[in-house]
């Protein structure tokens, strides 16, 4: 007899598991696909109320992750945030659909400095959420004299002190920009520079690393690190001793931008939360919220002074004019590639 | 001599297991966002956690999926455990091989072949496939942990029985469950932690309306782990240590099994 009982509880149990998550209302649901810690949840709040739907909020850590659960077509999304060159191989690969940018009227506010890039070089596929840079994070107790220069991280003052990314792009970007290159260069004799100086720099530093720069450097292991400007927000919210600069010399500009993917249910609120996000007193609240570089003019206006004249995160114009973005060099990523692990090998 | 030096390592592997959680909980009363200072006595990091709506949603599919998971996998596991004491040999031992493979298996295998079994049924993903999975990985430990319960069973009650015309649920509910109720509360308890546990299945298997504590959580490595996320941990844990003094008070209680607690 029990054990009917029992039954019945289950299959109630079951039954209202269904219709919990089965959304209660009618509205019309909004699947966004963002970084997790990316976003205000006020705005989320906001769009709801104003808009009358719902918002299905869901994050990710990597682009990695948010590319492999869309290529499964196990979800579907409205709204995803990927990097520049994640965007690019979306595009690439017929992932992401154009936006009709006659409904984001708030797209003016965006910089222009931030449109026609690279990665999306007509703005058909893309809004830019938040930017930034490639730089030097250091440890105002550990390093005297002012960064403002890659030079610094070849400095044998702070040798087994430097800490360098273990990304071909990146590490060999750095060396090619302190030479005054093109961070997409495809001269071989410029590469055979950049190489030179790297295998300068090798004795000097502590390890290659990409996710052990945090604990490292909030634990104080390493003095310098090259690192993205993001993550020097983030290490410096962890250990007020932190600070990032930008080398004079210019460097790697990335972006994490909002996108559409192809199979998205709801395009038309896709486009209206996208063009929402820029609006100015919404942009101004995720960029106090998250804490990176707006590329929303409306909103950059309205942050603190302090905020504005920090030459790391909103640099000045010459500055920002010698930064690039990373081209998808095709083919000649490989050599760029090879390049890197002949010196990770070389142990001289 | 042999005491003091048992005494020693015994404690020194608790405080290496209980350390950690110690620290962690501490600095869940931190008023200070630096992980590594201190700066006073506060709650606010509890506020923050309560008032977090993705915190909440994740929350409520972990719980409401471990709970509807342990209990739809231990009946299974357990009325499976039953129908494999009284199979032959050779298919009791298939079976159990068979078992075993969700449990040995990668929990990537697992996640990704789940995941491509659900697109090429068209299921829609959420609740649903993830409670699924769930259910499937779970019945594996619970016959892993319930059937060697049964294997001790004394048979001579469950004929005894027989011959003063129980039926078969009478046996089931009267005469066996009773005897192997230990190793159902242990593969039940086993069920629930695993679910709790999963990441890598659960991110495979919950599509776009669906998440969980450990994705939520993993999801923000990016930006670095906030502290309230300490005080999460911190609640978790009070609430395990408590369910687990419950079912030792139970145990006590009820000294109807020579074989003591179940967890000690």
């Amino acid at each position: 007899m029990k054990k009917r009982h029992l039954v019945v509880v289950l299959i109630m149990m079951i039954a209202a598991s269904g219709l919990l998550t089965g959304c209660g209302s009618d509205k019309p649901v909004l699947n966004v696909y963002n970084w997790g810690e990316y976003m205000d949840p006020e705005v989320i709040q906001m769009f709801e109320d104003e808009f009358q739907v719902k918002v299905n909020y869901k994050t990710y850590p990597t682009n990695e992750d948010m590319y492999a659960k869309l290529k499964s077509g196990s979800a579907e999304f409205d709204v995803v945030f990927p990097s520049d060159y994640m965007l690019e191989r979306m595009i690439k690969e017929d992932m992401v659909a154009k936006i009709d940018m006659a409904n984001i009227p708030n797209y003016s506010n965006i910089n222009d400095r931030f449109k026609n890039l690279p990665y999306d070089p007509n703005n058909e596929y893309s809004v830019p959420y938040f930017w930034g840079t490639l730089g030097i994070l250091y440890n105002t107790t550990m390093v005297d004299e002012q960064v403002d220069s890659w030079a610094s991280l070849w400095d044998e003052k702070y040798a087994k002190q430097i800490l360098i990314l273990d990304s071909s792009r990146d590490s060999i970007g750095m060396a090619l920009k302190y030479l005054g290159y093109s961070l997409n260069t495809t001269s071989d004799a410029e590469l055979a520079e950049a190489k030179a100086l790297l295998l300068e720099q090798k004795p000097l530093v502590l390890a290659y690393v990409v996710d052990e720069t945090r604990n490292m450097m909030v634990q104080g292991e390493a003095a310098m690190a090259l690192t993205w400007s993001g993550e020097a927000i983030d290490l410096a919210a962890e250990n007020e001793d932190l600070a990032y600069a930008l080398p004079k010399e210019g460097s790697n500009l990335w972006f994490d931008v909002a996108a559409i993917p192809k199979n998205s249910p709801n395009q038309e609120l896709a486009e209206a939360f996208i063009n929402f996000l820029n609006r100015p007193d919404i942009a101004y609240l995720n960029a106090s919220y998250v804490g990176y570089s707006t590329p929303n003019t409306a909103a950059y206006d309205q942050l603190d002074d302090e905020i504005k004249s920090a030459d790391s995160y909103y640099p000045s114009d010459d500055v920002l004019d010698r930064c690039e973005v990373f081209y998808d060099l095709g083919d000649y990523n490989d050599v760029y590639h090879e390049l890197w692990l002949d010196i990770m090998i070389d142990n001289k | 001599m042999v005491k003091p030096l048992k005494r020693i390592l015994i404690g020194g592997l608790l405080l290496f297991l209980y350390l950690p959680i110690i620290v962690l909980a501490l600095y869940s009363f931190n008023a200070s966002e630096y992980l590594g200072r201190w700066e006073g006595f506060s709650l606010k990091w509890y506020g923050a956690l309560f008032s977090n709506a993705e915190i909440a949603e994740a929350l409520y599919y972990t719980l409401g999926v471990a709970l509807l998971a342990t209990i739809i996998a231990t009946a299974i596991g357990v009325l499976a455990s039953i129908g494999l004491f009284y199979s032959k040999a050779k298919i009791k031992k298939h079976v159990m091989t068979a078992n075993y493979l969700p449990i040995v298996n990668p929990d990537l295998i697992t996640g990704i072949s789940l995941m491509m079994f659900f697109v090429f049924f068209r299921a829609r993903f959420g609740f649903s496939t993830m409670l699924l999975a769930h259910i499937i990985f779970d019945v594996a430990y619970v016959i892993v942990v319930v059937m060697p319960k049964m294997m001790q069973i004394d048979f001579a009650q469950v004929e005894a029985a027989m011959d003063l015309g129980a039926n078969q649920w009478v046996i089931i509910g009267r005469v066996i469950l009773p005897q192997i109720k230990q190793g159902v509360l242990a593969g039940a308890l086993l069920a629930f932690t695993m679910s709790i546990d999963d990441f890598v299945i659960s991110f495979f298997t919950a599509g776009n309306r669906a998440t969980n504590l450990s994705i939520a959580i993993y999801s923000m490595a990016r930006r670095g782990i906030k502290p309230y996320v300490n005080a999460l941990a911190t609640l978790m844990f009070v609430g395990i240590i408590l369910l687990i003094f419950f079912i030792n008070r139970i145990n006590d209680s009820k000294k109807d099994n020579e074989n003591g607690r179940l967890i000690g």
